[in-house]
């Protein structure tokens, strides 16, 4: 299933520049994997262990994954996933 | 003691000042670091700060500005301390005092930081400024723009109070209203931060921005004779102001302008919008967001960027973080009005409350001089005071007057 990942400025050294991609996978995680998988440098960037740095936010849709079923959390063709960091605002 | 550098809070990483505020090795936040400030004389530094303007510019050694601040700028700032007897004595304690920021121009205390990301922002050649508000910030970005000649953007959750909108949509500036809540205000205007040329305030001017809230704290020393007070009490919102007023403190005992320690810190939350208070309740040391539900918009941020460094805080000065209804919001409102003639919102009512709960679960000391910070103007949240007291409305005689309005409370007072 293609989900189209957003990638904020902050991190776009690690994807040459690009500002979006596609990958396959049924669930946020599965996602967040294929991204590494594509773009290796992204893992050590947000990831810590098996979830995220406390500082970065996914959203599905605008939702926020921790209002969902986090990592876990299903997603469909079409679905865009937005990683975003989470020291803004107030 | 100009400032050197943006530095990652988390891992340290060192970057140049420009607009930025996420660390890319670690997403972690970034902050204004300066040169060292050992060595200094405090009596000069003294005698320089009460030489200075009666603005936030009196402590420019201490904000993120390459250059002298700039002339057009609307003075924030050096807002009254008052001691409140009347309160104390309500609550029982011994000293109180009053931080009124709803003195500042747009009268709430983010003139302030507005003030320091904008003269930065014009530092760094930005032509436009923008914010992800819940209305106080709208207004002192739309007002700071007007008067320094830039363009502005100010993006708002669209069911903000109508007295908030109209207060900001008088400056000339550009309202988007987002139908949605304040972080999905804050997650949009993320996005579009990457996007365009602008300064957002509270995004990639944060680390500037957030400097301007040390000024309460410089503020408050200097107006109780270079003192630093045992006790504050904060709103809470994303937990900057609450974390950079304690940055503040520990900046002047560190360079000897005061003696003492970080005052303990309490904060307040509503109970409708509530991350930090639940967090700190809980003992986790970070926040899970949640979906506001409160009157007191202002500080209804689900997801706060500065949670974890807040509750931190809290804990690291033996204070805490308290959650009020939004009954207890109004009662606090009222409570600051009848006993010191301030009218706040929503916000200094949850100020207030707070400050009404540690009083009365005796977390407060006999001989603690307590601070209350009220953050912002009665006036602009005037709905949620409707309906909660009675007019006397008569025919225009004086008769009409004699049968309504009882002897005592006409007592003439030669008579007394």
């Amino acid at each position: 299933m293609a989900i189209v990942v957003k990638i904020p400025t902050q991190l776009r050294a690690a994807t040459d520049g690009a500002a979006s991609t596609s990958v396959d996978g049924g669930t946020v995680g599965e996602v967040l994997d294929a991204l590494y998988e594509q773009f290796g440098e992204l893992r050590e960037r947000i990831a810590d262990g098996g979830g995220l740095r406390r500082f970065v936010n996914v959203y599905i849709g605008g939702e926020d994954i921790r209002f969902l079923e986090g990592l876990d959390t299903p997603v469909a063709d079409g679905d865009e996933v937005t990683i975003l960091p989470a020291v803004a605002g107030g | 003691m100009p400032p050197e550098s943006l530095t990652c809070k988390e891992c340290k990483t060192i970057y140049p000042l420009d607009a930025s505020y996420v660390c890319e090795r670690c997403f972690g936040p970034l902050e204004v670091a300066y040169a060292p400030r050992e060595g200094l004389d405090p009596a000069e530094l003294r005698r320089q700060i009460q030489a200075g303007p009666h603005s936030i510019w009196r402590y420019r050694d201490f904000l993120p500005l390459e250059g002298p601040p700039p002339r057009d700028t609307l003075p924030a700032g050096w807002t009254p301390l008052l001691r409140a007897d009347r309160l104390a004595a309500r609550l029982g304690l011994r000293e109180v005092w009053i931080k009124n920021d709803a003195a500042n121009p747009t009268h709430s205390f983010k003139d302030r930081v507005v003030a320091v990301a904008l003269a930065r922002a014009k530092e760094l050649g930005f032509q436009t400024i923008a914010c992800a508000s819940t209305g106080n910030l709208a207004n002192a970005v739309a007002a700071h723009a007007a008067a320094a000649g830039l363009e502005s953007y100010v993006f708002i959750p669209a069911d903000l109070e109508e007295q908030k909108i109209l207060a900001t949509g008088v400056y000339g500036t550009t309202i988007i209203a987002v139908k949605g809540n304040y972080d999905d205000v804050n997650r949009l205007c993320t996005e579009v931060s990457g996007d365009r040329p602008w300064a957002f305030t509270n995004i990639n001017m944060r680390p500037y921005y957030a400097e301007g809230s040390k000024t309460i704290a410089y503020e408050i020393a200097e107006q109780l004779g270079w003192q630093v007070p045992d006790r504050l009490v904060v709103p809470i919102g994303s937990g900057s102001l609450f974390t950079k007023i304690a940055r503040g403190f520990e900046e002047w005992i560190d360079v000897g302008l005061v003696d003492g320690t970080v005052p303990t810190m309490n904060g307040a939350q509503a109970t409708g919008c509530a991350p930090v208070a639940t967090a700190f309740a809980q003992g986790h040391d970070v926040c899970r967001p949640v979906k506001p539900d409160t009157i007191a918009k202002s500080i209804a941020i689900g997801n706060p960027a500065d949670g974890p460094y807040a509750l931190e805080l809290a804990r690291r000065t033996g204070g805490g973080i308290d959650a009020v209804t939004d009954d207890e919001i109004r009662a606090g409102i009222r409570l600051l009005a009848e006993t010191t003639g301030i009218f706040t919102e929503t916000a200094g009512g949850a100020t207030t409350a707070a400050l009404a709960k540690l009083a009365e679960r005796g977390d407060i000391d006999a001989d603690e001089r307590v601070v209350a910070i009220i953050t912002g103007e009665g006036l602009k949240t005037l709905d949620v005071v409707r309906g909660t007291f009675d007019t006397v409305e008569i025919e225009p005689s004086f008769d009409a007057f004699e049968a309504s309005v009882t002897a005592a409370s006409t007592a003439h007072p030669v008579a007394a």
